[in-house]
């Protein structure tokens, strides 16, 4: 049986990994190399690195970066963050990643999903969606960290993403990322059931049951969480044994 | 020395680094002679079928992977790798396979999510020297939309997955090995398949 996925995402500033509440206030980590290697040996099942900066001369920090942690784990993982072009792809994945995860770029270019999809395979490309509740009470598509509204529909985009060729989704809530209070349950079942591509939940994760919850109840593949790992405050080891409880079926 | 066959397959990265971690030596190469002196293939493979079969046509490489083999030569296929061992791909078309083994590849059927993606169990169907150290049920990393079926030669199924079908974990027929999932990316467990693999055809 296939496994839920835990997957802890780093966010990566000047080779350092750091972390954010609503993408303000950033407060630094770790180094991205030696994190990875302890979530891969706590069993972790995927890992996302974002580039948080993304300027020209600070990708080449980051590329160094992604290819060191391929060297140092065994486990897939995905870089995000300041892809714009099939050449920023090619990078990433020469560097050793196995996906990439495309968020604002592909708002205003969809066809960078197609290309990439048909250049790269499909299993690759990650669409990433940030999405904010509007005052009608639907999801909107919002980009540059969440400043900026799109006026696209998140489920609508979901669907079109998956036309497109993205190989997976990962659904974002700003309202709930940083605020431990639980994924958004309604949202990422809402997209699950949109598509027929794999579902990452994001935004949220606080405590053991926002991960059972989102995985049974909102039928997301896997779950993405960042500061309640990189703190320490649910170890992988104790999250999986939890889930094996609740009856999922995880890696272990 | 594993020669690594170089046809832009996209993260080939992986596959090196877990080898070097093994220290098995190898070489990612498109150069006949290099192939031809190796002790061993691997055919790597991401990405769509059509492109892949086209570029290994281009660079006179199906030619020289079916000597190497005829002549006895281990060859390893992972993921699209092995997919390219077979004798047509319906992905997208119809499209002609290197034709080391009968059957062909098809897509996954839509009751499930596809790709398929992330860990899954191996279930064994015979006993083999690749499952040395290995435990009953072990996870590996799967990421593939297409899959081996129609009319494939049961008895070169080793292990499987259950995934909406019957998947077609890892297949092997004389010399010629192929595994569906990412063993580069699949944990200890992919890196002991990887050891045993190399065990065994040495």
């Amino acid at each position: 049986m296939l496994a839920k996925r835990i997957i802890p995402c780093l966010d990566v500033d000047k080779g350092r990994v750091v972390k954010g509440k609503k993408f303000k206030d950033i407060q630094d980590v770790a180094d991205p190399v030696e994190l990875a290697k302890r979530y891969n040996d706590a069993g972790a099942d995927e890992l996302v690195f974002y580039d948080i900066t993304a300027s020209n001369e600070e990708r080449n920090i980051f590329l160094d970066v992604v290819e060191k942690v391929a060297r140092e784990i065994s486990i897939p993982f995905a870089v995000g963050g300041g892809i714009r072009s099939i050449d920023d792809i090619n990078s990433v994945l020469r560097s050793g990643a196995e996906k990439v995860s495309i968020n604002s770029a592909a708002i205003s270019n969809p066809e960078l999903i197609s290309e990439a999809a048909t250049k790269f395979g499909s299993q690759c490309i990650v669409l990433s969606i940030d999405a904010k509740e509007t005052d009608s009470g639907k999801w909107e598509v919002v980009i540059n960290g969440g400043r900026k509204y799109t006026g696209i529909d998140a489920i609508e985009w979901a669907k079109k993403g998956e036309k497109l060729g993205a190989g997976e989704i990962v659904i974002n809530a700003i309202d709930t990322d940083g605020e431990k209070s639980g994924y958004h349950l309604e949202l990422t079942k809402a997209i699950a059931d949109a598509v027929n591509i794999p579902i990452v939940a994001s935004g949220g994760a606080g405590t053991l049951e926002h991960f059972s919850t989102v995985l049974k109840e909102a039928n997301a593949d896997a779950a993405l969480a960042a500061s309640v790992f990189h703190y320490g405050e649910i170890p992988i080891p104790e999250l999986k044994a939890y889930l094996e409880k609740e009856n999922i079926i995880v890696r272990r | 020395m594993i020669a690594i066959i170089d046809y832009d397959a996209g993260n080939i990265k992986s596959l090196q680094f877990a080898l070097d971690k093994l220290k098995v030596e190898s070489v990612l190469t498109k150069d006949p002679a290099t192939i031809k002196n190796a002790s061993s293939i691997i055919l790597p493979g991401v990405g769509a079928f059509k492109d892949a079969i086209t570029s290994l046509n281009k660079l006179g490489m199906t030619e020289i992977i079916r000597e190497e083999v005829a002549n006895g030569k281990p060859i390893l296929g992972i993921c699209l790798g092995m997919q390219l061992f077979y004798e047509t791909s319906y992905e997208d078309g119809e499209w002609k396979g290197i034709g080391l083994l009968k059957g062909s590849v098809n897509r996954i059927p839509d009751i499930v999510k596809v790709p398929h993606m992330g860990w899954n169990t191996l279930q064994r169907h015979q006993e083999s020297p690749l499952f040395q150290n290995i435990s009953d049920d072990p996870f590996v990393y799967f990421v593939h939309s297409y899959a081996i079926g129609g009319p494939y030669e049961k008895e070169t199924l080793v292990s499987s997955s259950e995934y909406g079908m019957t998947v077609p974990a890892i297949v092997q027929k004389g010399n010629v090995t192929g595994m569906q999932f990412h063993p580069e990316k699949s944990g200890d467990v992919g890196l002991q398949l990887l050891k045993n693999y190399r065990e065994m055809i040495s």
